[in-house]
């Protein structure tokens, strides 16, 4: 048997700044993880779609704009929805430490701010994926 | 959930577990492709294979959506390799797709090729499988065409094509050669760059020197892609093939064949393994090579005694 | 001394210091050698290669007299939630002496969406001042006399549309648009390479961006018809050298366009103005800032044979880097952006945004601002780095740092030139590939250990969460689409419509320059989505090339 870790990187929302996406996706990739990026401007509705037909165990979002309070939780509902009930969904990117409680809350399960050195972000994944 | 019975309801989940599980070789998988193979055989799969850069993507997507034009569902498998450093991969083909994610009648998966390259080629078959049970009309099989392994994925395919682009200078040699004898048709992507026609020619040049194409001549067709020109006649070669291959029962030919290797392929896989679990685990094996290294044996010999064993 | 003689000296130097220094812990990313000596710019010629200041090749700063006859602008770049509250932010910092004003829009504006789009909901107004159409323009400048102040507008894919918008309410006030002072960023390329706020593909992006160039050049000349950024590129992880040398090759494929349009270099290359970063290390920093001046001049006489002096100065904006202020110690920060600051000043830059303590963790307060903008004046005012010009010129470190920067940077635009240009360098990949690179390389270096961050990596201490963060009001969103609704109810539908369908008509015919079309539109308060989705119907959309 051959279990990977798989891992779908999103940036949804508008902004274009994917520098911190594609060095977490480098990371998780140089970890051993399977990544699938999927590039800017996803919406909530694709982010979940290609969640679902890549059967990720974790689905790893950045935002920079502040839109996160809204895109966010909308993401969680659809993955939810969708029936993976046990994806692992984290967060990064521009986000007041204030935010994050109501993240956490709608079902982000982790929110990385910036500084947050991309081994921590392996060491969350690994212990906390349900593979 | 019963992964087959719900895949067969239509349920992308499902389909996605499916392939989950054949990727992960779980046990339940050989359950689901047992329930799913009734259900196999009515999709025509697409192989598309090329040198990294050729475009095979974007290709992918603009193909998928003209044969969405016609009205037939689509999935779509892409292969991206596997580091062999860190066993970890980028699967960057979907990023190019993405305008497909939320068409209902298309279903994108990328797979890695995780250093297991001899039983990449069966996984990528079965995940055909559940693709075709679900009811998809058309299956592309996208892969880098670098190696063997990849030309293996592809011969699973009814009809290979093999995407290259003009201005690569000494590698297409190497490549052209390797990826000859397998493409059922050329397509010449990103033909407004300078060298297409050069390309083009270099390539009758050596169709002209395989004897054994009196039959079937592989077209090549020049598109850009990314603009999405060339794509209806690129398809319309691909339909000629099928009518061909269907006309002359190679397609059925190819079939058979196709399930003899995989029989074959399977069986010699799982006997490996079995031989393997026997005694690797059992820790065996290490006793072999320390009494070859004392000579008191030699490989020929333990190989002998293993197989006896084995096949009592 | 003589060269033999410094040589022999330096020898015995090396030898005697090596165990002293042998006791340091190494650290990496150090220059070279660390010592510089007249060896090491014995072949720098004076006249050739540095000059005075406003002299060919401008190596010493494009004006003869810089900071002894004004300071640098000092540009604070603002704007968020509606234009109501961006114009009071505006008003604030023009009292508070501001010299120039700098228009930050939404996300939503710069990819040419109206709020009312769905694909906005929940951006509207955050990064950003949403401008939706020229009445949302008219309350952004409400009471700012656009014939006395200079605006800079960071606006890309839609620049025409938004400079269109500003051309009207100048109308609005009076001020005929040839005397209208300011820039648009209109820089494209870097967009596909770094920033990601494109809409269009590179052939008509490049149209329009030729298109602006001509119309400015006759109606309009005293505006900076793009600013060519090395920002982002480096805010996307690039090095230095690469900084300015994807950017410069960039500035070589505008020009390039614009001749094939049928423009002259001499007409156009003086409004083209450069957008610097200005990064933690300062020496580095002064010397690709004259560096960027040197290889920009030679670019300019020698590939191009311009005439005027003008087209081979390069003019620059400079804005303290963002990537570098830190979530930790945020206070910190402020020292970071006196010492960027520091780097812009000896550099010789033309305006200077200087960033706010506490962007890394959300939209800077009035506060945050009002310290970044004294860290500017603090510097011109007190600190003497703006007493003489080019300050450093003759320290052998920094001369040689400037030749070195300068030959890394040729090497990348010679293979720029190799791939066919930077459209096509970024329609493969590299110059996202060379960035990425860096970017991936610089954050393992930080998780290493190799490179610290006080706060980050080292010198690290528990905190007390940052309080009073602005927060834009989530209820913006929804304000904005009401009053976009309104103004869609008040205005002339078949105006609009009439001017949409000449705009399509223009878009079609590729000899035809889209300015004028453009206003047209923007007067009869069509909408920027409106604008835009006519130009995305002709044009379509770009597709990134994303490698990883």
């Amino acid at each position: 048997m051959e279990k990977k870790i798989r891992v779908l990187v999103a940036k949804p929302g508008l902004d274009g700044h994917d520098r911190g996406a594609k060095v977490v996706a480098r990371a998780l990739r140089d970890a051993g993880f399977e990544v699938i990026y999927t590039g800017l401007r996803q919406t909530p509705e694709q982010i979940a779609e290609a969640a679902l037909q890549e059967d990720v165990n974790v689905v790893a979002m950045s935002i920079l704009s502040g839109a996160h309070g809204h895109l966010f939780p909308k993401v969680v509902d659809l993955v939810r929805k969708n029936g993976m009930t046990d994806a692992l969904i984290i967060g990064g990117g521009v986000i007041p430490e204030g935010d994050i409680p109501a993240l956490k809350e709608a079902g982000v399960s982790a929110v990385f701010t910036p500084g947050t050195p991309t081994s921590e972000v392996v060491k969350y994944i690994n212990e906390n994926v349900k593979l | 959930m019963d992964i087959a019975e719900e895949l067969l309801k239509g349920n992308r989940l499902a389909l996605s577990r499916a392939i989950t599980a054949i990727e992960n070789e779980y046990d339940e998988a050989t359950e689901i492709m047992k329930k799913l193979y009734p259900h196999t055989g009515h999709a025509y799969v697409l192989g598309i294979t090329g040198p990294p850069g050729a475009g095979k993507s974007t290709l992918s997507d603009k193909i998928a959506r003209e044969y969405r034009a016609q009205g037939k569902t689509v999935g779509i498998i892409a292969v991206d390799p596997t580091s062999p450093f860190t066993g970890g991969a980028i699967l960057g083909d979907r990023i190019r797709m993405n305008g497909l994610t939320l068409d209902e009648g298309v279903f994108i998966r990328s797979m890695g090729t995780r250093g297991s390259l001899g039983g990449l080629s069966h996984k990528t078959a079965d995940a055909v499988k559940a693709m075709d049970a679900f009811g998809k009309d058309i299956i592309i099989v996208e892969t880098v065409g670098v190696g063997q392994s990849e030309v293996d994925i592809v011969k699973a395919a009814d009809t290979t094509m093999v995407v290259l682009i003009p201005g690569m200078g000494d590698d297409i040699q190497a490549i052209k050669a390797g990826i000859l004898e397998i493409g059922d048709l050329y397509c010449i992507n990103k033909s407004d760059l300078d060298g297409a026609d050069k390309l083009v020619r270099e390539i009758n040049m050596m169709l002209d020197l395989d004897s054994l194409m009196t039959e079937w001549r592989p077209p090549i067709t020049k598109v850009v892609a990314s603009q999405n020109e060339g794509i209806k006649e690129l398809l319309d070669t691909v339909e000629k093939h099928r009518t061909h291959i269907e006309g002359n029962g190679q397609l059925a030919e190819r079939r058979t064949k196709r399930t003899r290797d995989e029989i074959l392929d399977i069986l010699s896989s799982n006997i490996g393994t079995y031989i393997k679990g026997k005694i690797v685990d059992s820790g065996r094996l290490d006793g072999y090579v320390e009494q070859i290294k004392q000579h008191e044996t030699d490989p020929y010999t333990v190989i002998g005694q293993v197989m006896d064993e084995m096949l009592k | 001394m003589s060269n033999e003689k410094i040589q022999a000296e330096l020898a015995k130097y090396e030898a005697s210091v090596e165990k002293a220094i042998a006791r340091f812990p190494e650290r990496e990313h150090l220059p070279e050698k660390r010592l510089y000596t007249p060896l090491d710019i014995k072949d720098t010629d004076y006249a050739d290669e540095l000059s005075f200041p406003g002299v060919y090749p401008y190596t010493r700063g494009v004006q003869p007299t810089m900071y002894r006859g004004r300071f640098w602008t000092m540009r604070m770049y603002a704007g968020f939630s509606t234009a109501e509250e961006s114009n009071k932010r505006y008003r604030m910092l023009i009292e508070n002496g501001a010299t120039g004003l700098s228009c930050a829009f939404d996300l939503p504006t710069q990819i040419g969406y109206d709020s009312t789009d769905p694909i906005s909901e929940g951006e509207v107004g955050k990064v950003g001042v949403a401008i939706d159409s020229l009445a949302d323009m008219e309350t952004l400048f409400d009471q700012i006399d656009l014939g006395k102040v200079s605006t800079s507008m960071t606006i890309n894919a839609p620049a025409s549309v938004l400079l269109a918008m500003y051309i009207a309410v100048a109308e609005k006030q009076g001020v005929p648009a040839d005397q209208l002072r300011g820039t648009i960023q209109n820089d494209i390329l870097k967009e596909y390479a770094a920033r990601g706020t494109y809409i269009f593909p590179p052939r008509p992006s490049m149209r329009l961006i030729t298109n602006i160039f001509e119309y400015c050049s006759k109606n309009v000349p005293k505006w900076n018809t793009i600013s060519i950024s090395g920002y982002h590129i480096r805010e996307a992880g690039s090095t230095a050298a690469q900084e300015i040398a994807f950017t410069i090759a960039d500035g070589i494929a505008y020009c390039e366009a614009a001749i094939k349009a049928g423009l002259k270099i001499d007409d156009f290359a003086g409004r083209l103005s450069f957008f610097w970063n200005a990064h933690n290390n300062v020496l580095e920093e002064v010397a690709k800032f004259r560096a960027s001046r040197r290889i920009w001049a030679k670019v300019m006489k020698e590939r191009f044979h311009a005439q005027s002096e003008k087209s081979m100065k390069l003019r620059f904006h400079t804005q303290t880097a963002g990537s570098m202020l830190t979530a930790q110690q945020p206070n910190n920060n402020i020292v970071r952006v006196a010492l960027q600051t520091a780097a812009a000043v000896m550099g010789g830059t033309q305006s200077l945004h200087t960033n706010s303590r506490d962007e890394a963790l959300a939209l800077p307060t009035q506060e945050s601002v009002t310290i970044a903008l004294r860290t500017q004046q603090i510097v011109a005012y007190e600190s003497g780095l703006a007493d003489v010009i080019d300050p450093l010129a003759g320290s052998y470190y920094v001369e040689a740092m400037t030749n070195k920067i300068e030959a890394e940077a040729w090497d990348y635009i010679k293979k720029i030139d190799d791939l066919g240009g930077a459209v096509a360098a970024i329609e493969k990949g590299y110059i996202q590939k060379e960035i990425q690179d860096s970017a991936y390389k610089w954050q393992m270096d930080v998780e290493s250990g190799a490179r610290t961050i006080v706060g980050v990596n080292k010198f690290q201490m528990e905190e007390e969460p940052p309080k009073g963060l602005l927060k834009v009001d989530e209820a913006v969103g929804e304000r904005q689409k009401a009053k976009v609704e309104a103004m869609k109810a008040k205005r002339d539908n078949e105006a609009v419509k009439a001017a949409l369908a000449d705009l399509k008509k223009a878009c079609q015919d590729e000899n035809e320059n889209l300015m004028p079309h453009i206003l047209a539109a923007v007067k009869t308060y069509a909408t920027l989505g409106e604008i835009c989705n006519v130009m995305r119907e002709v044009f379509g959309e770009y597709e990134a090339h994303v490698s990883l």
